[in-house]
């Protein structure tokens, strides 16, 4: 199980990174040697997996986002399986979530402007199986995104 | 910005793993060292690799419920936006939070211990924000992040 310490260490990390040992150390008030040996730890155990960057891709040019809110018919005995391969295929979903509520799947989808976004929207979105009724939100802006754990 | 190839398998290799060193990453590329560290430089200062974050294992540190809100706001105009974002970013339950056009006005993304520990989020610091009007939840069962079109 996770003490104060590892809390405090994860903590640390989660805000930035890219701390090094002996800053990190400083911070939970430990040296870095025995910092070390947790972080060691917390990787070997599975709690830290890792790190990765995120792709800004209005950087890159698709400067469209929306969220589409999908209702899948559920009298086909295989609809999610089918219809979620059939979304992995879709090179500008971003994120595939399936939930237990009103909603069956959110996709995150990106696209260059409004024209490609009806594109994509008609020829690869209304094409996918087993689709009972979809809800497009249009993203705005991103208020807070970091994901962050309360830990 | 617009990449060429090599750039495209740096963003890619980044995106699931920020942490390997770039010699190792410059090598499976065919890269230097020093060029590798440029066009990663590069692509830093123009806003396509963002931000930098930790993996965690949610599961294991007890997090056994994400729900997504979607919030309507019941008196707009007289709340100010900014306020209630404000007030909703500094939930520490609450991980992403999105202006959003449609049937709601806010998506959130909520972890919770377990269904008690989200209801006394949703109850003690959700609903009592000012100016939330309707508020659907959807608990998420499976999640995957795709690649992008990179």
């Amino acid at each position: 199980m996770l003490d104060t310490e590892d809390r405090a260490i994860l903590r640390q990390l989660q805000a930035d990174p890219t701390l090094a040992m002996p800053e990190l150390a400083g911070r939970v008030g430990s040296t870095a040697a025995r910092v070390a040996r947790r972080v060691e730890r917390l990787e070997a155990s599975g709690v830290l997996l890792g790190q990765v960057w995120e792709i800004n891709w209005q950087a890159l040019g698709y400067a469209v986002a929306v969220s589409l809110r999908i209702t899948l018919d559920k009298t086909a005995a295989r609809a999610f399986d089918e219809f979620l391969a059939a979304a992995r295929l879709v090179p500008q979903v971003l994120d595939i979530q399936t939930f237990l509520g009103r909603v069956d799947v959110r996709l995150s989808l990106i696209a260059r402007d409004l024209a490609d976004y009806q594109h994509v929207y008609r020829t690869q979105i209304l094409t996918l199986p087993h689709i009972a009724d979809i809800e497009a939100l249009m993203d705005v802006a991103n208020v807070k995104s970091n994901r962050d754990l309360p830990l | 910005m617009t990449l060429d190839e090599i750039d495209r398998a740096l963003v890619l290799a980044l995106a699931r793993d920020a942490a390997q060193p770039t010699t190792q990453l410059g090598r499976k590329l065919g890269l230097s060292q020093p060029a590798t560290w440029r066009r990663i430089r590069r692509l830093q200062e123009s806003g396509v690799l963002s931000a930098r974050r930790l993996q965690l294992d949610a599961a294991k540190l007890g997090f056994d419920v994400t729900v997504f809100l979607g919030i309507k706001l019941a008196t707009k105009g007289r709340v100010s936006l900014e306020d209630f974002e404000r007030a909703v970013s500094a939930i520490p339950e609450v991980q992403t939070v999105d202006h959003v056009l449609g049937l709601y006005d806010y998506r959130l993304r909520v972890v919770a211990r377990d269904l008690a520990d989200f209801e006394r989020v949703l109850r003690r610091r959700i609903m009592t924000l000012p100016g939330v009007g309707d508020v659907e939840a959807n608990v998420l069962l499976s999640e995957e992040r795709r690649p992008g079109p990179i």
